[in-house]
């Protein structure tokens, strides 16, 4: 068990900066997710804690050592990969034992934590199986298992329930929450799924264009989101963007005005904005509708399943309440 | 292309490199160098000191009339085979892509005389048409022809090439099968649909299909023509007679080791190391373009 | 298979004419070697006095003993060991320098590395018989005539396997190597556990090649051994036949030669996956 903490750190490659300062101190037995879209750098910042990619400049600390030189075998830590990494030619118990068996760990000791493993992740029947003789959600079990048997301080996760089908990713999951709070390991864990993000995080990091835009606990980040691409990017549907010169008058200029679908609602009474409906989307528990003000914009709206919804050309009023809108400067930082 | 991961070290990978490294250095470079070295010299009478020449080699060997008449031989010979071959192995391979059953059996039966080596191929043509004792030698007589290759220089060389190019049908084979196999059967049965019959589906279908396969297999065995056949050569005729199947490496043999001619030997490797390019960058071009289909 | 060809397919008159027309073809093939079997297995007289027979006569035994036993020049059963020794040597070897040679430039960043890439590069498809005379002189000076290294080493000294090895690395996931890392897999223990393993199909596809490349040898042999005890089997026939006018012993010759072919059939037909995709590999 450790605590991890990055410093300052950067990274490039030649001239182009890929991370850019990341700070944060990660308290031991911590569930960190790092989330963001597609190059944004979070698989970076991931291997650099990894030991798989140099640290251009800052440091990286685990526990009260300064890890930036060492080898990733010498830095205490596991890796779960996105494509599982398995061992083809080897049996499930070879893969999980491997680190062990190069570690030189006596072999009672590796049937042992082996064995464990295997009950803790349902493996028991597999073991002498090779991969390719394996569902999705096995190998990515197989993947865990020889993450586990490492007893690491820490734990990092890359991606790895991107390979699975919708079904199984929302079970796997369930389970790695599970087994994080069991074995209580420090982990870090990068995604691009924001709903991921927000059930397994303790708190989260999200990522763009290799900056650290906000950290802190989901619903903290849900609620307060710390720029524009934070608030776009948590949240399904995204956060609606206004033109703040029209919708709040007094900000500065260039602002944007965002305003969660949830926050939208129709008023019966006519006060409010003008908009016209485009479509309706009725989802069962909710329902979401897509509308056109009358400025141009456009602007989704969440409501609850129960309540009827408009039909498409009609024109209703829109209304939101002042306490929950978000103003973003021009550069897209909150105000 | 370049892997993301690196392992650390620099002892480690030049230990790794250095057997490979030192076997084509000793074996390869430095041979190759010292033909082209050679290649510029010649021995003196008694074979004690060597004299600088220039190109004089290159200069004496494209105006003898033996050496010109080799490349004749050598372009006459690596034509016949690769044609004889080539048009054995195309014919076969279709008669087998039209089974449905079996052609796996008759793959297996025209596969292995690759494993023969040139050598022995030539043993055996050279047993089958031995002038005292040959079966085929001896038939031929009944019917009437007087089969001697020992004597005849088109017969010579009609035995040469094919034995040569009887092992190396397995080899087309294989790959034209293959490339037959690999066009799409709606293709041809579009054609088919349209009215196309065997012979004109073979032509304005099939053929065109199968040229990437054609063109490979046209410079393969232009190389093995040029390179691999000694063996043949050397049993059957040992360049005979008077020089009608002596091919441009049997030549390079016969006036290093027999005639221990250096300076004129390793000109003659210098020029065959050019042909090797020359049919090298061909090859590459067209994997090139394989490659960006 | 059956739905690929669909209409196609010949029936009837027409099938049976393919039939005929391959069963011609592998009749042409096998015609030189059913003569050679039939040789074999006949005494001398039978064959002198044309023209043979063209069914296996009861000399196999006598004829073969004899050309294991004691052949013309040296027993062909010692040349068949040459020829093993220099054919595994071959294959062996090379594919070892080129797995070694294959990890380094893939898996390590050196100085040199690009240069060491393009010298290998160059010494492809150029074969043996084009430096034919200077690489005898290096085999002289190094006293390898009449050695088995001087058989192997030179037949070595060329990079097509290397790149086939290359190409193969090139397609392992990175990210195999990434988690041999984190379980904490030294360079070699890499090697050995998890690259070696993996590519174990391409080796022996590989070594089907190479096997026969190596067994089927003839210019190179010729040169180098002259002592008859160090001559392969397929050089050895050729020295067989008698110079000038006297007949040769055809029986012991032709039981040579059908020895000489039963390795490298063997190994063809017994691996003949992986020598279809041997075959493939090696010409891409």
């Amino acid at each position: 068990m450790a605590t991890v903490s990055l410093q300052g750190l950067k990274k490039s490659f030649g001239k182009t900066d890929v991370i850019h300062d990341v700070e944060i101190d990660i308290a031991d037995g911590e569930f960190i997710v790092i989330v963001g879209p597609s190059g944004c750098g979070k698989s970076t910042l991931l291997r650099m804690v990894a030991g798989l990619e140099t640290v251009s400049a800052g440091e990286v600390r685990i526990g009260d050592r300064q890890v930036n030189d060492v080898e990733p075998m010498d830095r205490d830590i596991a890796m779960v990969f996105q494509n599982y990494a398995l061992y083809p030619h080897m049996s499930v118990f070879d893969n999980m034992a491997y680190g062990l068996k190069i570690a030189k760990v006596p072999r009672s000791e590796i049937e042992a934590r082996v064995a464990v493993a295997a009950k803790l992740l349902q493996l028991e029947p597999y073991l002498q199986r090779r991969p390719r003789e394996l569902s999705g959600g096995q190998r990515q079990r197989v993947a865990m298992g020889r993450a586990i048997v490492r007893k690491p301080a820490v734990f990092l996760f890359d991606e790895p329930l991107s390979n699975l089908d919708a079904k199984l990713r929302v079970q796997m999951r369930l389970e790695i929450k599970q087994l994080q709070r069991d074995l209580g390991v420090t982990s870090l864990y990068v995604t691009h799924d924001q709903v991921e993000a927000m059930t397994l995080a303790d708190r989260m990091i999200v990522m763009n264009g290799g900056v650290a835009d906000q950290i802190g606990a989901p619903l903290e980040v849900y609620a307060n989101p710390a720029t524009a691409f934070v608030a776009g990017f948590i949240g399904s549907p995204p956060t609606n963007f206004l033109d703040a010169s029209t919708f709040a008058p007094g900000a500065p200029q260039g602002a944007q005005l965002g305003i969660r679908p949830e926050h939208v609602v129709l008023s019966g009474d006519g006060t409010g904005h003008r908009a016209k409906v485009l479509y309706a989307e009725p989802l069962g528990a909710e329902s979401l509708i897509y509308a056109r003000l009358e400025s141009g914009d456009n602007i989704t709206i969440r409501q609850d399943g129960a309540l009827p919804t408009p039909a498409e050309g009609e024109t209703v009023s829109v209304a939101w309440d002042k306490d929950e809108e978000m103003q973003f400067a021009k550069d897209g930082r909150r105000i | 292309m370049e892997k993301r991961v690196r392992f650390k070290g620099l002892w480690l990978p030049l230990l790794l490199v250095m057997p490979q490294l030192l076997i084509t250095a000793v074996f390869f470079f430095y041979p190759a160098g010292q033909a082209i070295w050679q290649s510029l010299f010649i021995p003196d009478p008694f074979g004690l000191s060597m004299r600088y020449v220039g190109l004089g080699n290159f200069e004496f060997l494209l105006s003898d009339p033996f050496y010109r008449a080799s490349f004749v031989t050598t372009a006459v010979f690596s034509i016949l085979v690769t044609l004889v071959s080539m048009g054995v192995a195309l014919y076969l391979a279709v008669l087998a892509d039209r089974l449905i059953k079996g052609s796996g059996t008759y793959r297996t039966l025209l596969i292995w005389p690759y494993a023969v080596a040139p050598a022995v191929a030539g043993v055996l043509w050279l047993f089958m048409f031995n002038t005292r004792v040959g079966v085929v030698t001896w038939y031929l007589g009944v019917l009437g022809y007087d089969w001697n290759h020992v004597l005849n220089q088109g017969e010579a060389m009609g035995l040469v090439v094919v034995a040569s190019a009887w092992g190396r049908i397995s080899y087309n084979f294989l790959f034209f099968l293959a490339g037959l196999q690999a066009i799409p059967r709606s293709v041809i049965e579009a054609a088919a649909i349209d009215g196309a019959r065997f012979w004109t589906r073979f032509r304005t279908i099939v053929f065109p299909l199968l040229s990437p396969t054609t063109f490979f297999l046209l410079v393969v065995n232009i190389v093995y023509a040029f390179f691999e056949t000694f063996g043949v050569i050397h049993t059957i005729t040992s360049g005979g007679p008077q020089q009608a199947t002596t091919i441009l490496v049997y030549k390079v043999y016969a006036d290093g080791f027999v005639g221990q001619d250096l300076g004129s030997s390793a000109a003659q490797s210098v020029i065959l190391l050019v042909i090797v390019g020359i049919l090298t960058i061909i090859q590459f071009k067209y994997i090139e373009r394989r490659v960006h289909y | 298979m059956a739905e690929r060809h669909g209409m196609v397919e010949r029936r009837g008159v027409g099938l049976w004419l393919t039939h005929l027309g391959l069963i011609v073809g592998v009749a042409f093939i096998f015609f030189p070697i059913w003569l050679a079997f039939v040789a074999s297995t006949v005494s001398q007289p039978e064959i002198v006095s044309p023209p043979m027979p063209l069914w296996p006569g009861d000399q196999f035994v006598e004829n073969y003993s004899k050309a294991l036993v004691s052949g013309v020049n040296a027993p062909v059963a010692r040349m068949l060991l040459n020829s093993a020794i220099m054919a595994f040597g071959i294959s062996l070897g090379k594919i070892a320098i080129s797995l070694l040679s294959a990890f380094a430039i893939v898996y390590f960043r050196f100085p040199g590395r690009r240069l060491f890439f393009w010298l290998i590069f160059l010494t492809l498809m150029l074969p043996v018989e084009v430096r034919i005379v200077p690489t005898y002189e290096v085999a002289a000076n190094f006293g390898m005539l009449n050695s088995y290294s001087g058989l192997i080493f030179p037949l070595i000294a060329s990079a097509t396997a290397t790149f086939l090895f290359r190409q193969f690395f090139m397609t392992v996931p990175d990210e195999l190597a990434e988690a041999a890392r984190v379980d904490g897999a030294r360079p070699m223990q890499f090697f050995i556990d998890i690259l070696l393993p993996m590519s174990r199909t391409n080796i022996a596809a590989l070594f089907v090649i190479l096997f026969i490349y190596g067994w089927n040898q003839y210019l190179w042999p010729l040169l180098i051994t002259t002592d008859p005890e160090m001559n392969t089997i397929v050089m050895g026939i050729k020295q067989m036949f008698p110079s000038g006018d006297d007949i040769a012993d055809w029986p012991v010759i032709m039981a040579t030669s059908i020895l000489a072919m039963i390795p490298p059939v063997v190994v063809v037909i017994g691996m003949q996956k992986l020598f279809i995709r041997g075959l493939v590999d090696s010409e891409k």
